[in-house]
């Protein structure tokens, strides 16, 4: 048992990507909790599909592909809050929108490049944990310590802005720089995560480990602090998982931590189906009214 | 009477070429309950949003004590209506009231000692202190109201504005509710009520701002509670309260 912990931890690749993986899992938590409170779970799918435009064009460019990815997340937001307040377009209609069009011109723009380049869609798609080198581990240790410390150091701010925008407003707090920030930091997150699950998968990573937590517990607090444990969890048991069953490594980490969102669902203390069985009971009216349906045709 | 506090000149609102409210123009005095009355859709909500700027006004301003209210976000505490609230949010009564406070802290800080002083004080006069570390979904609408009603008092304000607290709650919590009003209004304060319902609970205002996309009438409530006012306000559709006032 032991060696088999201990045995991948010789690789250098291994390393590296198990130290990115767990800091990922810990700040998509973290950012991912504001996401869920604020029913705002599709913003995050929006912003991480919308990022791969910006990689091509730096890519293109000859910039840092990272930045080119934050600089299209932060841009997509915009897009999205510009055609939410300027027409009578509602904000899920708006998201869909602006993130299928950013994801098309982020594949066609790859699709372009790839031909001349060793550059491979499918890496920002899925992930490509096993490749990454160590000045992307400074990056996403950059990137996770700045996340930490804005939120840690505006927390009463964003729990009130989140809970209650409009009444943080009359308090006098500028709630429009907060929700911009709240935006960056999420972008920061998703382009720390790129390496580790790619822009299809990062979603889970953002929503599930808080998710389940949200099942446990009642503060955001203590949601953020299980959600984070979570994430650990599911990014250090998905890598192990990925190294000895030669699994690829972000569909790997989603699924554990799906698998842990499933016990919560099924056995949570306060609310889940097994423990709780009389909340399914919709179930139930389903197919009552399926047999009254057939009951009177006949 | 004392001078106005808060005067309101030619304020006007308007969503997407909609008319919410249209030049309003009345005054708030201190140590005295305000109702702002009028049918569903009079644009209540939209009048107290406009007064303290939360959304944005197409014509008129709004002083108080001689300087635009807006500026002055810091003297005032403001409760939404409880169904503009998720209250499946993840937090504890005791979450929901020191939000009260966190203006006062200041940025990058923790709450003080006094803040979470005057936090729990606030907490016990709605006679929520035992609920402090409940989930803010477990209480019920007239606690939950309460709660907000905590969270109001522990920001200290001089503006106390409130919208729809009356709605769907249970007797004792409306008098709480009402005991903290006179309170405020003892103290010399400014107390602001969007108040959907007609019922006795109106004897409680002192002055009252009818409402039908313009102000009807404006003033004490003897004088607003006049028949002719309300048939135009509820174009003739009132179940007219026929209490002391009228």
């Amino acid at each position: 048992m032991l060696e088999a912990i201990i045995e991948p931890l010789q690789y250098g690749f291994m390393q590296r990507s198990l130290v990115i993986a767990v800091l990922v899992g810990v700040i998509c938590a973290i950012v991912g909790s504001y996401l869920m409170v604020q029913r705002l779970a599709l913003l995050g799918d929006a912003i991480s599909h919308s990022v791969l435009p910006g990689l091509a064009i730096a890519f293109i460019l000859g910039a840092d592909i990272f930045v080119g990815a934050f600089i299209a997340g932060v841009v997509s937001t915009l897009a999205i809050a510009l055609i939410r307040t300027r027409s009578p377009i509602k904000e899920d209609a708006a998201m869909g929108i602006v993130f299928s069009a950013f994801f098309a011109l982020g594949i066609t723009l790859i699709t372009i490049v790839q031909k001349t380049n060793k550059i491979d869609l499918n890496h920002f798609l899925f992930g490509n944990i096993l490749g990454v080198t160590s000045q992307d581990v400074w990056n996403t240790a950059i990137i996770s310590l700045f996340v930490i410390a804005v939120v840690f150091l505006l927390y009463k701010e964003l729990l009130f802005y989140t809970f209650d925008p409009v009444g943080a407003q009359a308090a006098g707090l500028p709630v429009n720089l907060l929700n911009f920030g709240l935006m960056v930091l999420i972008a920061l997150t998703i382009v720390a995560s790129l390496t580790a699950v790619g822009v299809i998968l990062v979603l889970a990573l953002l929503i599930t480990p808080g998710a389940t937590a949200y099942l446990l517990v009642k503060r955001l607090n203590q949601m953020m602090i299980l959600g984070a444990f979570i994430g650990i969890v599911a990014s250090i048991s998905g890598m192990y998982l990925s190294y000895f069953y030669n699994l690829p490594s972000g569909p790997a980490i989603v699924l554990v931590a799906s698998g842990i969102f499933v016990l919560a669902l099924l056995f949570s203390p306060s609310q889940g189906i097994l423990t709780y069985p009389q909340s399914n009971s919709q179930g139930w009216a389903f197919w009552k009214e399926i047999k009254n349906l057939l009951r009177s045709r006949s | 009477m004392e001078d106005a506090a808060i005067t309101v000149s030619h304020l006007g609102v308007q969503y997407r070429n909609v008319e919410a409210l249209q030049d309003a123009n009345f005054e708030i005095y201190p140590g005295r309950i305000t109702g702002i009355i009028g049918p569903n859709g009079a644009g209540k909500s939209t009048l107290i949003k406009a007064i303290l700027g939360l959304v944005s006004v197409s014509s008129g301003t709004v002083l108080y004590r001689g300087k635009p209210l807006k500026t002055q976000l810091e003297k005032v505490a403001y409760v939404p209506q409880r169904s503009m609230i998720d209250w499946s949010y993840p937090a504890t009564v005791w979450d929901v009231v020191l939000m009260g406070r966190v203006r006062k802290a200041g940025w990058f800080r923790r709450f003080s000692h006094v803040s979470r002083q005057v936090a729990a004080t606030a907490l016990e006069r709605v006679g929520m202190s035992e609920y402090r570390d409940r989930s803010i979904g477990q209480l019920s609408g007239g606690q939950q109201q309460r709660v907000f009603l905590a969270r109001a008092l522990a920001e200290e304000a001089e503006v106390f504005c409130f919208d729809e607290p009356l709605a769907g709650i249970d007797k004792k919590t409306e008098a709480v509710i009402f005991e903290v009003f006179h309170e405020l209004a003892a103290a010399g304060k400014i107390v602001l009520v969007v108040n959907h319902d007609l019922g006795e609970a109106i004897t409680n205002f002192d002055d009252l701002v009818l409402l039908n996309k313009e102000v009807i009438a404006s003033g004490s409530r003897a004088t607003v509670l006049q028949p002719e006012n309300m048939n135009r306000a509820y174009r003739g559709q009132v179940m007219f309260f026929n209490g002391e006032a009228a």
